[in-house]
């Protein structure tokens, strides 16, 4: 077998001295970069095997364990780093198409990090939320453009909306691209802080039927999973077009995660490749698309909001103004940073734009055509904590999808091997021996004291603002300022700069 | 009575309780390093983790409400305490004859051969609440609770 | 003259008036209230809200106007020919008050919509939205120019200085009104300009105001969907639109228009009984951009009522008293026992709710409306 030229990625370092042979390491590698010299009586290693995860690190009970960046130094190359070298070595191995998993890990500017909020000083009180009531409700859906009063009365009722106690839910993650305790950790962790998860493209588990009420069921362009008693089960419908990661893609999960539960889930053959194709085959243009909008309405009884998931590309904002033209309830968009189950490297981390332009640019958009207030923007892809949710929010979102982050809560360590369907954390693996290692009572656990914790956070910075209530807060661009911005960067994002 | 339960869909075959049980145990029971490193010799876990494929689970003693063990015990070594409900083993009159060995139905007391004793779970008793094995493991698939039996 | 983007923060003096008969009484009271809380406001801006003072005129619209040059003057009234029937038009009379320096031409007109205007617009645009959407034009377009107040049977008073030298200066004794408001301006910075002053007005709104709105980033951007500039220095202006929106275009009753801009907390709501609780919780969900949040307290008022209300949590004093046929609002109970020393009640409001005075007539009216829709 010619050698390969691949070199280790991380070294896995030991300390002898807190050893204690125990092999928790070992049996928790499912890389198999540990293993127990009987002659020697000590743990050895294979650091290629290695991926950065930490499972060993953490469970190791006596701390003797670190992973560090492998040492190894190619010359010094401004043009030519390690990862494209690498890419090329693998590429010349394989011959095959790079593949990947989570965001997008270029170094490409982080606007979030270059917004700062403003707080009130003596021409306006701020806010103590222990002390003060401060409110985060959101209605997600239609609004009228009137409400129409008779006679003191209300004369038509609100359209269909999703009621979120706080305005962060968890991103479209399917079934078959996590794991069965990876979504129930999700759906409970939203029945319990009053917010939402959503399937994705894997259908809806029968044992996650009684999670409906917190449940956004999502049809894509495979329809995997889709029956009348799915769109009845939740409480809204999102149409996927696109994703932040891989915008302009399909998806691909392989046979071999295909078992028995996906399988009846996704209502396809046990083992079979389940290829979810690029574009919705009765999808080619806008009017396609609201065709789809009202069929699912038709199929729910219009009782249920049907929103569209898209991806933050060049021209978002008029595809988001004709995505609300066609009767979507709510846009979801979906920025470059998006994380992903699996897809190829060139296209998570080149194609796209950032979620903070997109937005700026959607709300905008919406509100220069005097339609902003009839449909809900959620946005996703690169929500990092509370701040990010409050900043989005100022510049127009109603309510955010945080993915990365919840699956941060349930115990990922951002090692990007999702698709190799090895993972150690029981998170992105249908593999029986990694995925108990999620218990879903701490993933849920987890996951509602993330919300919490934001919640917690957002009230603080509201008060801070003096305003007491979330939607005072939504599309108030006066409350960013940009620090370190170009006037163009500034203007996209229709912000002032710090001291203006 | 509370006692150790298992949910073997959470248990992920890692042996932590096997490691702080014998610390537990050992001359050194809140100090992990030193029970192993300084702690020769180790005693024997009280509990272990079967494994069958993707199925594992950690095993120990029911402690029963009628014990076959204490009743067979011919030293009177083995006793069910009336307050606790803990099958404890008076370790001074143990003479390792094996006979709980072959009364336990479950299979759930081991042979310390070195010292020519039994030994079984004692629910840590002297260790503290709940007992090192639950309080340690990493995916609370090992839980410490009253259930109706 | 004026495109500022933003505002500035400043606390204030209000204070307010009506006859709910209608009857009608010269500015000196309106005056001695305000003046009262001196301490309250810096000479930086006062300010006046009249109606009921134009009965010859009551079917035209007043435009108040502020000049800076005749150029100003010249442009607008070109525009102001071009899409009205100007009948009347002249300087607003003033006389010299040490206190008050430099002011601008201040020059009203009393105009109608032309008839083959009204027919081009007809479809599209009523009257109002007509004569608005010039107001708008004028404030953005024409430089050096700003107008004041262009409601029918109105007109705001206001200026740079102390409230009761401006009331001087206008000779606000002359005019006789059922609804008076005034201000008292303590601005934290200020470019010393007159159109900063309070009162802020669009058509028949009037709007004196104290506090600041923190929500006014998310209320200006959604106003503007709607064609509202929110073109001045302060946030006051917003509260006019706000309200213009919800009752004039979007045709709430006040009441209601109240319960959005002072939105009960969402744990109220949930109280409520399922008719009440769909509704609020209608008008939050679909408002909610428009709740005016940080300290305030306001006086609103049109040609049939006034309305003083403060911020849902209370952060900014609010006293309301009744004697007879009179209503009286102002920030302090002070500035009302130095009016009517006696009045038959006096309270403070909670935060959120409510005063409202409105004319007799046109409760009347409503009846009457209310009965035949019956």
């Amino acid at each position: 077998m010619a050698l390969s030229l691949l070199t280790p990625m991380f070294k896995v370092e030991r300390d002898e001295e807190l050893c204690i042979q125990c092999k928790v390491c070992m049996r928790q590698c499912v890389n198999g970069v540990h293993w127990y010299d009987e002659e020697e009586d000590r743990m050895r290693c294979d650091h290629k095997k290695c991926v950065g995860c930490h499972r060993c690190v953490v469970l190791c009970p006596t701390g003797a364990l670190t992973v560090k960046k492998y040492p190894l130094e190619f010359r010094e190359n401004a043009h030519w780093t390690l990862d494209y070298i690498r890419s090329i070595y693998l590429q010349a191995e394989t011959g095959g198409i790079l593949l990947t998993g989570m965001g997008n890990d270029r170094p490409y500017p982080v606007y979030w990090d270059h917004m700062v909020l403003n707080a009130s000083q003596v021409t306006n009180p701020s806010i103590d939320p222990l002390r003060e009531p401060m409110e985060l409700k959101t209605y997600l859906g239609r609004k009228p453009k009137a409400v129409e009063i008779k006679n003191g009365k209300l004369a038509e009722k609100l359209p269909p909306q999703l009621e979120l106690d706080v305005p962060i839910m968890f991103s479209a993650m399917s079934f078959g691209s996590i794991s069965l305790n990876a979504v129930k950790s999700l759906a409970q962790a939203a029945r319990e802080t009053g917010t939402f998860f959503n399937t994705g493209e894997g259908g809806l588990h029968r044992d996650l039927y009684e999670y409906g009420a917190n449940t956004i069921v999502q049809v894509a362009s495979g329809r995997f999973g889709v029956d009348p008693d799915y769109l009845k089960a939740g409480a809204g419908i999102e149409i996927k077009i696109g994703q932040g990661a891989k915008p302009g893609i399909g998806g691909h999960l392989p046979g071999e995660k295909v078992g028995p539960e996906v399988s009846a889930t996704r209502m396809i053959p046990l083992g079979s490749d389940a290829i979810s194709p690029a574009p919705h085959h009765d999808i080619y243009s806008i009017e396609d698309l609201r065709q789809l909008i009202f069929s699912l309405k038709e199929a729910t009884n219009y009782e249920k909001p049907v929103g569209v998931k898209i991806a933050a590309v060049h021209n978002v904002a008029a595809i988001a103004s004709g995505i609300a033209r066609a009767g979507a309830d709510f846009v979801a968009i979906d920025g470059f940073r998006g994380g992903t189950g699996a897809a190829p490297l060139r296209t998570r981390d080149n194609v796209g734009i950032p979620i903070e332009f997109a937005l700026a640019a959607v709300d905008e958009r919406l509100r220069r055509e005097g339609i902003r207030n009839e449909v809900s923007i959620v946005v996703g892809g690169s929500i990092r904590n509370s701040a990010d949710v409050v900043k989005a929010i100022a510049l127009g979102a109603d309510a955010v999808y945080i993915g990365t982050a919840a699956l941060i809560a349930l115990g990922c360590h951002l090692c990007q091997k999702c698709n190799t369907g090895k993972c150690n954390w029981g998170i992105a693996t249908q593999d029986p021996y990694l995925v108990k290692r999620l218990n879903p009572e701490i993933g849920a656990r987890r996951a509602a004291n993330l919300i919490r914790a934001w919640a917690h956070e957002i009230k603080e910075l509201l008060g801070g603002m003096g305003i007491n209530a979330i939607e005072s807060l939504r599309g108030n661009r006066l409350m960013l300022r940009g620090i370190g911005l170009n006037e163009k960067e500034l203007s996209i994002l229709g912000i002032k700069a710090a001291g203006e | 009575m509370k006692k150790v339960y298992v949910r073997e869909e959470y248990c992920i075959g890692c042996h932590l309780c096997e490691v702080y049980c014998v610390m537990a145990h050992s001359r050194y029971p809140h100090d992990l390093l030193k029970a192993f490193k300084k702690g020769d010799p180790l005693p024997l876990p009280r509990l272990w983790v079967e494994e069958k494929g993707p199925l594992t689970f950690a095993f120990q003693c029911r402690h029963c409400e009628e014990p076959h063990c204490v009743s067979a015990c011919i030293t009177g070594a083995l006793q069910k305490d009336t307050t606790t409900g803990v099958v404890t083993c008076e370790q001074e009159r143990c003479v390792g004859c094996w006979t709980c060995v072959l009364a336990c139905t479950y299979g759930a007391i081991r042979r310390d051969t070195k010292n020519g004793k039994m030994v079984k779970c004692d629910l840590c008793s002297n260790w503290g609440e709940p007992p090192a094995c639950v309080y340690y493991c990493p995916n609370e698939a090992l839980i410490f609770v009253e259930r109706g039996e | 003259m004026g495109n500022f983007c933003e505002y500035l923060p400043s606390g204030c003096a209000i204070s307010g008036i009506i006859n709910k008969k209608g009857k009608r009484f010269n500015g000196e009271r309106i005056l001695e209230s305000i003046a009262v809380m001196h301490e309250r406001s810096n000479g930086l801006g006062g300010g006046f809200a009249a109606y009921g003072i134009y009965p010859e005129f009551k079917d035209h619209y007043a435009l108040h106007v502020f000049y800076d040059s005749e150029k100003a003057r010249t442009d607008t009234e070109q525009l102001l020919q071009e899409r009205f029937h100007v009948d009347e038009s002249g300087p607003v009379p003033t006389r010299p008050v040490r206190a008050i320096t430099r002011p601008p031409l201040i020059w009203r007109y009393f105009v109608q919509v032309k008839p083959q205007q009204k027919e081009k617009q007809i479809f599209s645009v009523e009257a109002d939205d007509y004569l608005v959407a010039t107001v708008m034009e004028i404030n953005e377009k024409i430089p050096g120019a700003f107008v004041v107040s262009s409601g029918k049977n109105m007109g705001v008073f206001k200026g740079v200085g102390y409230p009761e030298d401006i009331g001087e200066f206008y000779r606000i004794d002359e005019y006789q009104g059922y609804i008076w408001t005034a201000h008292g301006r303590f601005p934290t910075n200020t470019p010393g300009w007159w159109g900063g002053a309070h009162p802020f007005t669009l058509l028949d709104w009037s709007v004196v105001h104290n506090g600041e709105i923190s929500s006014y980033g998310a209320n200006k951007r959604f106003l503007e969907m709607f064609g509202y500039c929110c073109t001045l220095q302060t946030d006051t202006e917003v509260i006019t639109y706000v309200f213009d929106f919800l009752v004039r275009k979007q045709g709430l009753p006040l009441e209601l228009a109240v319960k959005v801009v002072a939105a009960p907390l969402w744990s109220e709501i949930e109280l409520l009984d399922p008719e009440q609780k769909e509704l609020l919780t209608t008008l939050r969900a679909v408002y909610g951009n428009l709740l005016l949040n940080g300290p305030f307290s306001i006086i609103l008022a049109t040609g049939r009522e006034i309305l003083a209300l403060n911020d849902r949590i209370k952060l900014r004093p609010l006293t309301a008293a009744e004697k007879g046929d009179e209503l009286y609002v102002a920030s302090e109970e002070a500035a009302i026992r130095k009016i009517c020393p006696h009045p038959d009640r006096v309270w403070m409001p909670d935060g959120g709710e409510p005063v409202i005075g409105r004319l007799q007539e046109c409760i009347e009216k409503e009846t009457t409306e209310s009965a035949e829709l019956a």
